[in-house]
């Protein structure tokens, strides 16, 4: 038997300069031929030319005329009230146009509180008192970013601190509380639990082994390598709102705009230009830009508002901040029976997780994982602290990592416990492949799998058996060689609308197709790429459905008033989700006619004339 | 403030403007010339995003004054496929599947540029060391180094048929 003293191993670590290279043994089936290039064939991105060469077209990229810029104060306290906000100096500088506090926002309709994407409500610029560090106070608003920066030296606050919480479990005491504009003065946000609690019990009560662990999943911050940004553009003579940001789900958040500010949804256009990486961090709606698009509105200028990176990792959305106490039942041949978990969700000042699912603790019901038990039951608290909101990163968020994590753990804690083999644990307790469809304790439908043979391919893939007998080898002599293993079982798409919502929009995609004359194709979608490659990998898919040359199809996203509505690229859900409708009936429909006929340069007329290159000047 | 006028040669190219003494080397180029290729990561010299070459040597530009770089040769990503055509870094960066998002790709190469003139035919643990003042968020690396190994033996290869 195996030493199986996982618990207590340092990760292993790739010698210094060595990339790990895992070599697949599929073979890729290409269905279309090479000038078609449908899936499986080897392209390069379409997208890359423009970055390789500087061009690119970011948000600070965007240059208007007669653009105006933003600075933010924040606050240099988690918890304080505020007693005044003197902006006499800042106002005097020359080139500072105005300076926008709380109270200008209420005065302009109550603009200084904004729904979160959870049903929550979120300061956009105080009035009374600030709830976490580097919160937004007010906004300067200057001809130039160094006269802004300056400005915002030149406000002064008269803050008296108060008690900061950032303890979940100090806050569920309630002695100082964060939210004090919610009638109930409690931390405590909701409560939440998926699975049978009455059937849970039941199976511990008759286990033969119970393990229990406490994990704290801690914040960490997506810190994308572009900050996030906006130009907000509104055209009072048009009564009209243009607005460039770093927007994962741009259409999303024309509608949040259009809830908030109280201008009519056909009156904005969201234009999410390139984007440098967002990992979540550009799903939510951040104070700053509710501030800037009021700063346009109320300037009749354009002004660009980009975060430093400072401000970046201070307040923008977090992730995680799970603290999760599970137990996993045994029965007498070492089968799983069951798990009960009862986690606290630290959200900070505001709950603005942006996750899309039903629930308030996201998808963390998926926490069985891919293991068949009888019973199990979630329990997830959430609670208010003084810390910024948020809740969204990559890696599979809306808390799917989380419970990958806690199940994952609790299997190889278990495995340990019986002197089992982890991965003979994991084949054992596997959903089987004749289970499928298959009922999940806490609700969700698996529609099919077939893990073990997963789990067989990779253990053959790495000599699963040679490394573990290595290991012993090397643990004979002393030396220390940890091997970890985690399956996974994530819920991926962001669909279908029985289980995700978002603002009651519920989630799906669209995407729209224009056939050119010509047989060349533009196709747009409500997704939006920043980074992963959308313009070409969406070409592909939709010249493996229709047969046009993927070099032929020009792929457009982020552009509210051109591309059709679609909820936005986070938690795996574009590639599976958007493509799909181009492979319509419809659209097969129109093609052969295209094909058979394709239009002709009339006879008799000269042919079209040669593209000539164009002049430089 | 004081304003000064700075002449620099950028991009092959003479240019003379007045700015603020404090006018960060990376706002002229990005905002004074409009070159946006060269981008801002962060806020304390870390990212590499804004790497441009001063006298062919890379510098991050968020952390020099436009007026230190008065009579330099200033080389941005705007000028690295000559007459059209890519650089066997930019290739490489294509080829390899070195970049994601983009963000930080300009810098990358910028930095690569040079470290390939000292270092023409350099081990993977070398390249790593390269860019180590280079960050990306997206790819995890091991495709940057993978672009570059393909520009180092490109550019040899060429070296080698002249
Ligand atoms: S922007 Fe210059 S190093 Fe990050
Ligand atoms: S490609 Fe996105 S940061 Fe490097």
């Amino acid at each position: 038997m195996p030493q199986l003293d996982d618990r207590t191993e340092p990760h292993s670590e790739l010698a210094d300069g060595v990339s790990a290279q895992v070599p697949t043994t599929d073979e890729v089936q290409i269905k279309t031929p090479e000038n078609i290039g449908g899936m499986g064939h080897r392209k390069k991105r379409k997208e890359d030319p423009r970055f390789l060469q500087g061009k690119g077209n970011y948000v600070d990229d965007v240059k208007l005329p007669g653009m105006l810029y933003m600075d933010i104060v924040r606050s240099p306290y988690a918890h304080a009230k505020i007693n005044k906000i003197d902006a006499s100096a800042a106002l005097e500088m020359d080139g500072v146009l105005a300076v926008i506090t709380g109270e200008d926002l209420k005065a302009a309709g109550d603009l200084h509180w904004m729904p979160t994407l959870m049903s929550d409500t979120q300061m956009v610029l105080p009035i009374d008192k600030v709830v976490y560090y580097a919160q937004e106070v007010c906004a300067v608003i200057a001809t130039s970013r160094y006269i802004a920066a300056d400005a915002i030296e030149q406000v002064f606050v008269d803050y008296e601190p108060l008690d900061a919480v950032v303890d979940p479990f100090e806050a569920m005491k309630d002695k100082v509380i964060v939210r004090d504009d919610k009638d109930k003065k409690t931390n405590h946000i909701w409560h939440w639990e998926a699975g049978d609690k009455a059937a849970t019990d039941a199976v511990f009560n008759d286990a033969t082994t119970v393990v229990k662990e406490k994990f704290y999943i801690p914040r960490i911050h997506v810190s994308s390598i572009e900050t996030c940004g906006m130009v907000a553009n509104y055209n009072k003579v048009r009564e009209h709102m243009q607005i460039y940001m770093t927007s994962q789900a741009p259409h999303a958040h024309r509608t949040v705009f259009a809830l908030v500010s109280g201008i009519p949804e056909h009156k904005i256009q969201i234009i999410s230009p390139d984007i440098g990486g967002g990992f979540g961090g550009k799903v939510p709606v951040y104070p700053g830009y509710v501030i800037c698009a009021v700063a346009s509105l109320v300037t009749g200028k354009p002004v660009k508002w980009i975060e430093d990176r400072s401000e970046n990792l201070q307040a923008d959305s977090f992730a995680r901040d799970y603290h999760i106490e599970a137990e996993m039942a045994a029965d007498k041949e070492g089968r799983i029976t069951g798990l009960r978990v009862k986690t606290l969700s630290d959200c900070g000042a505001a709950d603005a997780a942006a996750n899309p699912s039903k629930f308030p603790a996201g998808l963390y019901s998926i926490c069985t994982g891919s293991y068949d038990m009888k019973a199990a039951h979630v329990e997830v608290d959430g609670v208010y602290t003084t810390k910024p909101p948020g809740g969204v990163a990559y890696r599979c968020s809306f808390r799917v990592t989380e419970a990958v994590h806690m199940v994952e753990r609790m299997t190889d804690i278990m495995a340990h416990d019986l002197g089992v083999d982890p991965a003979d644990y994991r084949l054992k307790n596997f959903i089987r492949p004749d289970q499928f469809p298959y009922k999940s304790p806490t609700g969700w439908e698996y529609d099919s799998g077939n893990y073990e043979a997963a789990l067989n391919k990779a253990m053959d893939m790495i000599d699963y058996r040679g490394l573990r007998k290595e290991q012993a080898e090397k643990r004979a002599k002393g030396e220390l060689m940890g091997i970890g293993i985690s399956s996974f079982t994530e819920v991926v798409g962001a669909g279908p609308s029985k289980d995700y919502d978002i603002l009651g929009i519920k989630m799906f995609d669209s995407a729209e197709i224009r056939i050119h004359p010509t047989g060349k194709a533009m196709a747009r979608f409500g997704t939006k790429s920043q980074g992963q490659g959308h313009e070409t990998t969406y070409a592909q898919i939709i010249a493996e459905e229709l047969g046009l040359p993927a070099d032929d199809i020009e792929v457009e996203e982020g552009d509210t008033d051109t591309a059709p509505y679609g909820l936005g690229t986070y938690a795996s859900r574009s590639t599976p989700t958007a493509p799909r409708p181009t492979a319509s009936g419809p659209t097969r429909a129109v093609l052969p006619q295209l094909r058979a006929r394709p239009p002709q340069w009339p006879r008799g007329r000269s042919g079209p004339r040669r593209r000539r290159s164009p002049r430089t000047c | 403030m004081s304003e000064h006028e700075v002449t620099l040669t950028v991009n092959g190219e003479s240019v003379t403007r007045s700015v603020e003494a404090r006018m960060l080397l990376v706002h002229f180029i990005r905002e004074d010339l409009s070159l946006t290729g060269t981008h801002i990561g962060c806020d304390t010299t870390s990212c590499g995003a804004c790497t441009v070459l001063v006298n062919g040597k890379p510098v991050k530009s968020c952390t020099v004054f436009a007026v230190q770089a008065e009579g330099a040769e200033v080389e941005t990503i705007e000028s690295v496929a000559a007459g059209g055509v890519l650089h066997p870094l930019q290739e490489g960066f294509w080829e390899k599947h070195g970049l994601q998002c983009g963000y930080c790709t300009p810098g990358m190469i910028m930095t690569a540029k040079e470290f390939l003139v000292r270092n023409p035919n350099p081990t993977e643990d070398e390249i790593r060391r390269g860019i180590s003042g280079n960050l990306c968020r997206c790819t995890g690396y091991n495709k940057i180094v993978e672009a570059i190994q393909y520009a180092a033996e490109k550019l040899q290869a060429d070296a080698g048929g002249e």
